[in-house]
């Protein structure tokens, strides 16, 4: 048992290396949220990794004055010495511990943001050996997101669906996804009367496809029914779920009039090397059971000014992504020069997800 | 010191008796026992135990839940006539229908909770601790009037019986207004609970205005066709007479309650079939079927066939006033409104999906077994309750110190 931790640190070393790069491309985009994760010490090198075993004996004694300070001392004692088993797995029941009282993400504080950070961060290596990265990051200035989705360029090949099972992190064992793909005969533009589990070489002839996810409405009915204020929609207009505060009552789910929600029913389980260890709190990271999730527009990609991973993994370009409120952006060219529509319009739900044809 | 005698009486009075009635205790306490171990499964595994699914994502529960906060509801029809009309008559009956209500909330609350995804963070419902929507969530509107409901009708029968043991009046001037309180109270869960489902524009099953004033009309049908029952059952088995004519007010309202709920249907059913549009696809599927998808087709036809034999019988004098047709009748009615406000509301309004899917669903063995075992708790609190109401009403149990 022992050896598997070790080995499980040193892969953690590992990757903290492998990963280095890619960790430290956030530190420019927003400092913010990177600061508030594991590596607020400036890079997300190789040091980081120090810096959270650091920072793991200091918060260690702190709580160890709870459960009394000779237990403390001994385990900080033990700590260094070796990494124990025993010791991980205490670690972990201190950790969930203290995860089970926190608040509600969005009345937290920056250091308590930071503080739930580290610790998810910590389960996450102690419960898959995998290093990942979370970050807390706040919506950017002046920016509003919305979608685009060209029904005359979609060919149905649901790379898109592939991408953002891989992404975000989505339950391997129910094969959750998030976006639809309805393949439609020519002459039928209802919903109803598409097929969205078509297993045969697309596109087929004399139909056309049109995909669904969450349209991430600008006057949601989701958010105003949840009994806890566990799902909201961010300032850059992203419907968001806090997974650690949700009840999983469902309501939501029986709110949404466009079928966007998941819910847990059982443990999600993603196969270790597959997890993607770019992760937002608000967004991929690890979910549990009975907790509701949705599509949040890749909330660690598009923070980062980068595009959903359904809209970068789109082969035809059917997808079209960007800033409402910059005049220059790709979305703003198709609200202006395409004629587009929306689904269920009549609800007054304004969805920020487009549909147009060339 | 009264207080803790009176604790013992209780314990006392619901503890003792024949060997029927320890073959029912225990008969409920194996239903509890059975509903633990499903609930272990459920919550051990998740969700994933039950038969509910993304498209169907509330089940057996949720409808139980809507059924069961009309039977509550329904205590004030003996209330209100009893305290505020003063029609005497109800005056024995009203602490059995408090007893009712406490039941049925205790139900409602527990299949809420077994709906729970997690149910360990159940306390961020709690108010400045956790964060409570209120009052934009119609469910923690739910949470509030449910619970408010609860310790009404556990505080005024506790004060009435109270009274009684310590051998005094219950004060009226103590008591009275919050039995005002109560009515309005009683009304406003069963129409929050039909907020909370015909808020939803998703669901043009549901959202619909009929829906308030319909629950409130079933579920007074529900709710007296339930304590004629247990009335007459009390009448025949105990000392404690509740008078004739308080029995045949009862069905009189249960009778007028029922054809209201028959027009109120006629009117749903003229709506939906007349021009039937997308919107009236979950009703399709529910009456008739929808793409060879008709799970709850017989459920629902079996459900209106007793309402309206129930309700004819009812609406029949001379068939109403003989005590072995209203009893079948009751029981018709009863069993009726379950079906029909239990997953004959719930379960169409998630069939055809949002996106016009169609996924069905049935109930799984852990989600039957939680059922029952609810089921078997809120009778086995009921019973306890009336057992004890009737020990001191019927003066057996008295307060050692109320003599001296």
């Amino acid at each position: 048992m022992a050896g598997q931790i070790s080995e499980k640190l040193f892969n953690f070393f590992n990757l903290g290396r492998a990963e280095g790069g890619d960790a430290a491309g956030c530190g420019g985009g927003d400092a913010g949220g990177c600061g508030s994760g594991g590596c607020s010490s400036g890079g997300c090198g190789s040091d980081s990794s120090h810096s959270v075993l650091d920072k793991q004996v200091g918060r260690r004694g702190a709580l160890g004055m709870l459960f009394g300070g000779a237990a403390a001392g001994a385990s900080a004692v033990k700590a260094q010495a070796s990494v124990l088993s025993e010791e991980s797995e205490k670690e972990q029941k201190l950790l969930e511990w203290e995860e089970y009282f926190k608040g509600n993400f969005r009345l937290m504080s920056a250091e308590e943001k930071a503080q739930t950070v580290e610790r998810l961060t910590s389960l996450a290596r102690i419960k898959s050996g995998r290093n990942v990265h979370i970050k807390a990051s706040d919506a950017n200035e002046g920016v509003l997101y919305g979608y685009a989705f060209n029904i005359s360029k979609c060919k149905g090949y649901r790379e898109c669906v592939k991408a953002c099972v891989q992404e975000n992190n989505l339950d391997r064992n129910t094969e959750m996804q998030y976006i639809r793909i309805f393949e439609m005969k020519n002459g039928e533009m209802n919903l109803e009367e598409g097929d969205t589990e078509f297993h045969h070489q697309v596109p087929a002839a004399g139909h056309f496809y049109i995909g669904t996810q969450c349209f991430q409405c600008a006057d949601p009915p989701c958010t105003k029914v949840c009994p806890v204020g566990a799902t909201w929609q961010e300032p850059d207009g992203i419907t968001v779920v806090d997974y650690d505060w949700c009840i999983g009552c469902r309501y939501c789910q029986a709110a949404c009039p466009y079928w966007a929600r998941r819910f847990n029913w059982s443990e999600p389980e993603v196969p270790a090397e597959e997890v993607n260890p770019n992760q937002h709190y608000l967004g991929n990271r690890a979910r549990k059971k009975g907790v509701m999730e949705k599509c949040t527009f890749c909330i660690q990609r598009s923070r980062e000014g980068r595009l959903p991973a359904c809209a970068e993994a789109c082969p035809t370009g059917a997808r079209i992504f960007g800033n409402l409120l910059d005049p220059n952006s790709d979305i703003r060219y198709v609200l202006a020069h395409k004629k587009v529509f929306r689904l269920k319009e009549d609800l007054g739900t304004e969805p920020k997800f487009w549909y147009f044809m060339d | 010191m009264n207080l803790i005698h009176f604790f013992r009486s209780a314990l006392r009075s619901a503890t003792g008796g024949g060997t029927v009635y320890h073959l029912w205790m225990g008969t409920l306490t194996l239903l509890m026992m059975i509903g633990a171990y499903a609930y272990y499964v459920q919550f051990d595994e998740g969700l994933v135990v039950t038969g509910m699914s993304d498209h169907v994502s509330w089940g057996l529960y949720i409808s139980n839940f809507t059924f069961l906060v009309g039977l509550a509801a329904a205590a004030v029809m003996l209330v209100l006539p009893a305290y505020i009309l003063r029609d005497v008559d109800f005056s024995r009956a009203v602490l059995i229908g408090e007893g009712v209500a406490v039941a049925a909330l205790l139900m409602c609350l527990s299949f809420v909770v077994a709906d729970l995804g997690g149910p360990l963070r159940a306390w961020h419902l709690i108010p400045k601790i956790g964060y409570f929507n209120f009052p934009q969530s119609l469910l923690a509107w739910d949470v509030l009037v449910l619970n408010g409901y609860l310790a009404l009708n556990l505080l005024i029968p506790f004060y009435i019986l109270y009274s009684h043991y310590c051998g005094r009046q219950a004060e009226e001037r103590y008591y009275v207004p919050f039995v005002y309180l109560s009515v309005f109270w009683a009304v406003s869960i069963h129409m929050v609970t039909a907020f909370l489902l015909a808020g939803l524009p998703a669901r043009p099953f549901w959202n619909s205005s009929l829906m308030g004033p319909r629950f409130l009309a079933s579920a007074f049908a529900a709710g007296p066709a339930f304590m004629i029952l247990t009335f007459t059952f009390i009448r025949t088995h105990t000392r404690y007479d509740i008078p004739e004519h308080a029995l045949s007010k009862l069905a009189m309202i249960a009778t007028v309650a029922a054809q209201i709920n028959l027009i109120m249907l006629g009117s749903e059913v003229f709506k939906e079939f007349y021009y039937p549009t997308h919107h009236s696809q979950s009703a399709v599927y529910l009456f008739f079927g929808l793409h060879g998808h008709n799970g709850l087709v017989p459920w629902i036809w079996t459900s209106i066939g007793l309402n309206l034999c129930a309700t004819a019988v009812l609406t029949f004098h001379p068939l109403r006033r003989r005590p072995a047709f209203l009893g079948v009748a009751c029981v018709m009615l009863f069993i009726a409104i379950w079906m029909e406000k239990g997953l004959g509301l719930i379960v169409p309004g998630f069939i055809p999906s949002p996106l016009g899917e169609l996924v069905e669903y049935a109930p799984s063995w852990v989600e039957l077994c939680v059922t029952l075992g609810i089921w078997g708790m809120g009778l086995f609190v009921f019973t306890v309750l009336v057992r004890v109401a009737l020990a001191i009403e019927l003066g057996d149990e008295r307060s050692p110190l109320a003599r001296s």
